[in-house]
């Protein structure tokens, strides 16, 4: 699941009334929420403004000194001196944007660069970036599974992924949660000469937890099923060289394909899919939101090229940014907060709030204390949750994480939930 | 099976899920009467697929609005 602040990411028929006239009627309850939630006081959550980014981990947000602590930054390489330099000389060099299609005028040698670079982090055979990570799930899920296939999907996916498989017209067949036994029941049924795709994620965003992938792709194989596993909140990360759960679980050469973004660990943005497939190329003849758009800005494959190349030795960081995840999340248990997950799993820390306008009251309290966290709220949270996400930098000092702890223990006491 | 043991072991599914006691009809809708979201639906199908071993993709939902459209659908794909 996604971080959309107001939907869900499956995507839901919105009830029009007969007669009405007005075509934006159907968003007429949510207008009323999101009314109701402002009436009651609380500075807006969803209209948040940086003034000015201090570091990876500082900005001066509506005024106030602020620790960001829900950003997907969380390598921290977004003010990378080597990654800013090489944004600025291919801005220089090659120009503010490319105004063209990758199969056009919109491949320059950047783009050839950063699709080397993610061959290399991930060792595969192919590489092809998109302009955002949205786009790349939906371009690679909606093109490889069509009419008379089967996709076979954990329920909590993200957005792009159900926009996807919307588009694609394949048959959408969802499983519960994590649930090993509920998907082979799935693909058990599925008739056996039909196409199958497996669609998992490594990290799911909304409690930080990780799929039991070791299992889950080899259930999927016996099947015959071609597997899909998004790794956006694990690259850079999770696994000895930051190849994601994939690698972790040692599943890597199991996988048909890894899709990935620049906009998390690698500080920028952009999307992309990795993939031994000996076919994959054709896909950037026949993948539409892969030839219907503008391929990404010189400077923006500049910098992800030279962060891709950086992570690739980022063992240290690694290393400390799982020691800020432990610590947050020991913390948060100890002040008697509930958390999404009994141990820390990724660089997200979901704490659980008792309901919406708890959740927002500690939200707003964290801002004014000078922390910003995402707040994810019903129906974008599974079980209708409303969670205060956390995600963790590798930038963040030991000394920030302490102080971190402090805000929340002194927020939470103030709001009344702990 | 025929339609109305079909009938009668959906009901039974359905039960636990109705939690505001709503009369079921033949034209009772899940979204408007039974008041199902989207996690509802979601556990409410695996126990139906579960009972019948069939699979009702996300596209045959979609075309399932009221409870007898889902008792005729289940009977099709279970006879199948």
């Amino acid at each position: 699941m996604s971080e959309g602040i107001s939907q869900p990411d499956q995507p839901q028929t919105l009830e029009g009334h007969a007669g009405d006239k007005d075509l934006f009627s159907k968003f007429d309850d949510i207008i009323a929420m999101r009314q109701g939630l402002l009436d009651s006081g609380v500075e807006d959550p969803f209209n948040l403004v940086m003034e000015k980014v201090l570091s990876p981990t500082r900005a001066i947000c509506n005024g106030r000194e602020t620790i960001l602590l829900g950003t997907y930054n969380y390598m921290g390489m977004t003010f990378d001196p080597d990654v800013v330099e090489a944004g600025k000389q291919a801005l220089a060099d090659f120009g503010s944007g490319t105004t063209g299609s990758r199969v056009l005028n919109g491949t320059y040698q950047g783009h050839k660069d950063v699709e080397e670079a993610l061959k290399d982090f991930y060792d595969m055979d192919h590489a092809m970036v998109f302009s955002t990570g949205y786009q790349a799930n939906l371009g690679i899920i909606s093109t490889i599974a069509g009419k008379g296939d089967y996709i076979v999907l954990d329920i909590d996916s993200h957005a792009s992924i159900w926009d996807g498989c919307a588009m694609g017209n394949a048959e959408v067949v969802p499983f519960k949660h994590n649930d090993i036994e509920a998907m082979e029941k799935r693909l058990r049924r599925i008739p056996e000469d039909a196409g199958k795709l497996v669609i998992l994620e490594g990290v799911y965003s909304m409690l930080g937890d990780v799929a039991p992938l070791k299992e889950m792709v080899a259930v999927a194989k016996k099947y015959g099923a071609m597997v899909l596993v998004d790794e956006a909140h694990s690259m850079g990360f999770i696994g000895e060289h930051g190849r994601g759960v994939v690698e972790s679980a040692d599943v890597i050469d199991d996988v048909d394909f890894i899709i990935g973004t620049f906009s998390k660990s690698v500080g920028t943005v952009g999307g992309f899919c990795v993939s031994n497939h000996p076919k994959f190329d054709i896909m950037r003849l026949v993948c539409r939101p892969y030839v219907f758009t503008a391929s990404l800005p010189p400077s923006v494959v500049a910098t992800a090229c030279t962060s891709i190349r950086k992570l690739m030795h980022g063992s240290n960081k690694r290393a400390h940014l799982w020691e800020n995840s432990k610590n947050l999340h020991k913390g948060l248990k100890d002040l008697g907060f509930q958390l999404g997950t009994d141990e820390p799993q990724s660089a997200i820390i979901a704490v659980i709030m008792p309901d919406l306008q708890q959740g927002a009251a500690m939200w707003e309290a964290l801002i004014k204390n000078g922390l910003y966290v995402n707040l994810a709220r019903p129906p974008a949270t599974p079980a209708n949750m409303t969670l205060l996400r956390c995600s963790l930098c590798a930038e963040h000092s030991e000394e920030e994480v302490g102080e971190i702890l402090e805000i929340f223990e002194k927020s939470g006491k103030a709001v009344g939930i702990i | 099976m025929d339609r109305a043991e079909v009938d009668a072991k959906i009901r039974e599914i359905a039960e636990p899920f109705n939690k505001k006691g709503v009369t079921i009809t033949e034209d009772t809708s899940f979204q408007n009467d039974l008041e199902f979201d989207s996690l509802t639906v979601m556990d409410f199908v695996a126990e139906i697929e579960d009972e019948f071993d069939i699979i009702i993709s996300m596209n045959q939902q979609a075309e399932i609005e009221k409870y007898g459209q889902l008792v005729d659908a289940v009977t099709k794909m279970q006879a199948d």
